[in-house]
């Protein structure tokens, strides 16, 4: 009998061995998340006396009430939606500037071209950890502390989108470009009505990887957002942990990291082509 | 490379550069100015005036032993974390390979950690192991072994390592497997013919034609330990105990925001700029050398 899975792939106890590796790999992958989940199940009592149980209990909406309505410092729903704005705003903003940079790079001919390209080939090197301490007297000096425009600004200035988009608008037909031009059509006509249509899987993959990445945010926001009710949620967590020896508030400390996770946890698994997609263009 | 068809017209495009430029001028170039600039003074103690000291603040770094064992502690760091998370990515991503059906099934689970931020997965571990009330602490303990990362340098890097590794597994196992599904089966299975068992073949053949994958993958990641692991060790250890597990980019920050010291922090950020521009030019290198495969 002639199969898809040829000679090298056998059924049989081989096949069951490589199930067997795989479940393994997950249940040391998952461990640590199924632990914080059960952990915002349970009462801080049963925590405190260790051994923790291993299965859920009774208080999942007690905890995850108590977080997202009063939080620690603040309250958890709060800190989502400020995640949420700055993810956002990252992922927006970073998208429309790259997006009209690349076009004006690839479709025009201007004077100071090549030296804009190598300034913004410079960003790509220089992550906002290595330049926190200026970035940060900056953000002070415009008065940006605490606001949404300092979480998201600085945070843009980075190139990988503008070079992914300058190469996707390389590999578009001239032609297109040509027969907009005899046809008379203005070259933003040419951007709105044939390349942004033409650039949607880009744009929607792009975006996956952004918002993750903003909603992942720590340091810098650490840093500028003073106030607990501009603390974002992967930042405030941290803060919910008392300073000095008093025992910090386990179930709700953990629900929120269940919270934390949900919104990119569904970006990445509802988008998954798209993510993998993204993922290997931004490396590119 | 250059388009054929071009739109006439200067305003316009200058225009369209014209957020970007702003944006990166502001809150990259001048900064990034900053740095270098800063890390040739010294702040006086009033923080008043600043004084020239020229490469002084380097010298002075160089010569720090806290500073040198920081490079030696990102050093293991980053190979502990690259090695432990790729070994990990390339075993499940060669069985996942294995399977006909149900690779999907096994993808989609083990996205997961992706999406998990490097100080979340910081704060899960330190739930773990944490001194109270760490269910592994507490099983470690029935077992004989007195946890204490707080304490011990050694298990406070273990601990560090294992969460960042772990966040990473997810990358490295998307693109090993996509690595693995672009070997040709033919060849495989020719081996397979030639009475190659599994392996061997993997030996001779799999891991050769992986290597590109393997290469980029080295890169990436010693940059992901470098710069994105600061929220795992910010929430699991502060850079503790005793600077056991202060890596450099934490260093900067404990340095310039917790010490105020600004021209030593700055002159490490100066450091930082090279060592990622030389890691980057590494990875342009390999990339372009990729394209003409």
């Amino acid at each position: 009998m002639i199969t898809r899975e040829g000679m090298v792939e056998k059924r049989g106890v081989g096949h069951w061995f490589t199930h067997l590796g795989l479940i393994i790999g997950l249940l040391f992958i998952f461990f640590p998340i199924w632990l914080a989940f059960v952990a915002s199940t349970v009462s801080q009592p049963e925590i405190v006396r260790p051994p923790m149980p291993l299965l859920p209990g009774d208080q999942f909406f007690e905890n995850y009430r108590k977080a997202l309505v009063s939080g620690v410092n603040a309250p958890v729903a709060w800190m989502m939606l400020n995640s949420l704005i700055m993810a956002l705003g990252i992922t927006i903003g970073k998208i429309v500037i790259s997006l009209l940079s690349a076009f004006a790079i690839v479709y025009f001919k201007f004077p100071g071209r090549r030296l804009f390209f190598w300034l913004i080939f410079l960003t790509l090197m220089l992550p906002v950890e290595v330049r926190i301490v200026p970035t940060y007297e900056v953000v002070a000096n415009f008065g940006m502390l605490n606001s949404y425009s300092g979480l998201i600004f600085p945070l843009i200035a980075s190139a990988t989108a503008t070079f992914l988009f300058r190469q996707f608008f390389m590999t578009v037909p001239d032609e297109l470009a040509e027969a907009a031009r005899v046809d008379g059509a203005r070259p933003m006509r040419f951007f709105w009505d044939i390349l942004l249509p033409m650039s949607r899987t880009n744009i929607a993959a792009l975006f996956v990887i952004l918002f993750i990445y903003g909603w992942n945010q720590y340091l810098w926001p650490l840093l500028i957002t003073t106030d607990p009710s501009m603390n974002t949620i992967v930042m405030g967590i941290k803060q919910m942990f008392p300073s000095g020896d008093d025992i910090a508030d386990w179930p709700v400390i953990m629900a929120t990291s269940i919270l934390a996770m949900i919104p990119p946890v569904i970006v990445v698994i509802s988008m998954q082509k798209l993510f993998i997609r993204g993922l290997v263009d931004s490396e590119k | 490379m250059e388009k054929r068809v071009t739109f006439k017209g200067i305003w316009l495009p200058l225009l369209l550069v014209l957020p970007q430029m702003l944006v990166t001028a502001v809150f990259f170039f001048y900064p990034a100015g900053q740095a270098i600039w800063q890390s040739l003074f010294i702040p006086d103690p009033f923080g008043l005036s600043m004084r020239y000291v020229g490469l002084g603040n380097f010298e002075y770094l160089l010569s720090n032993p806290y500073y040198r064992a920081s490079f030696v502690t990102t050093a293991v760091f980053s190979i502990l974390v690259t090695v432990l998370s790729m070994g990990v990515a390339l075993y499940l991503a060669v069985l996942a390979d294995r399977l006909i059906k149900g690779s999907g099934v096994y993808r989609t689970l083990l996205i997961w950690p992706y999406a998990v931020a490097p100080a979340v997965a910081g704060v899960l571990w330190l739930f773990m192991f944490n001194t109270r009330v760490g269910v592994v602490t507490w099983y470690l303990g029935v077992l004989g072994y007195d946890w204490n990362h707080v304490l011990n340098g050694e298990e406070a890097m273990g601990l560090v390592v294992v969460a960042s590794a772990w966040g990473r597994i997810s990358y490295n196992f998307l693109f090993f497997l996509a690595g693995l599904q672009a070997i040709p089966r033919s060849v495989i299975e020719a081996a397979a013919i030639d009475g190659a068992r599994f392996w061997t073949r993997f030996r001779t053949i799999v891991w050769p034609l992986l290597s590109p994958t393997t290469f980029f993958l080295l890169v990436v990641n010693i940059v992901y330990a470098f710069f994105e692991t600061f929220g795992v060790i910010h929430t699991i250890t502060s850079g503790g105990p005793q600077q056991a597990t202060t890596i450099l980019v934490y260093k900067v920050y404990a340095d310039g925001f917790v010490g105020q010291d600004l021209g030593s922090s700055a002159a490490q950020s100066v450091i930082l700029l090279l060592i990622v521009g030389a890691l980057t030019v590494l990875q342009f290198k390999y990339i372009e050398r990729r394209v003409h495969y």
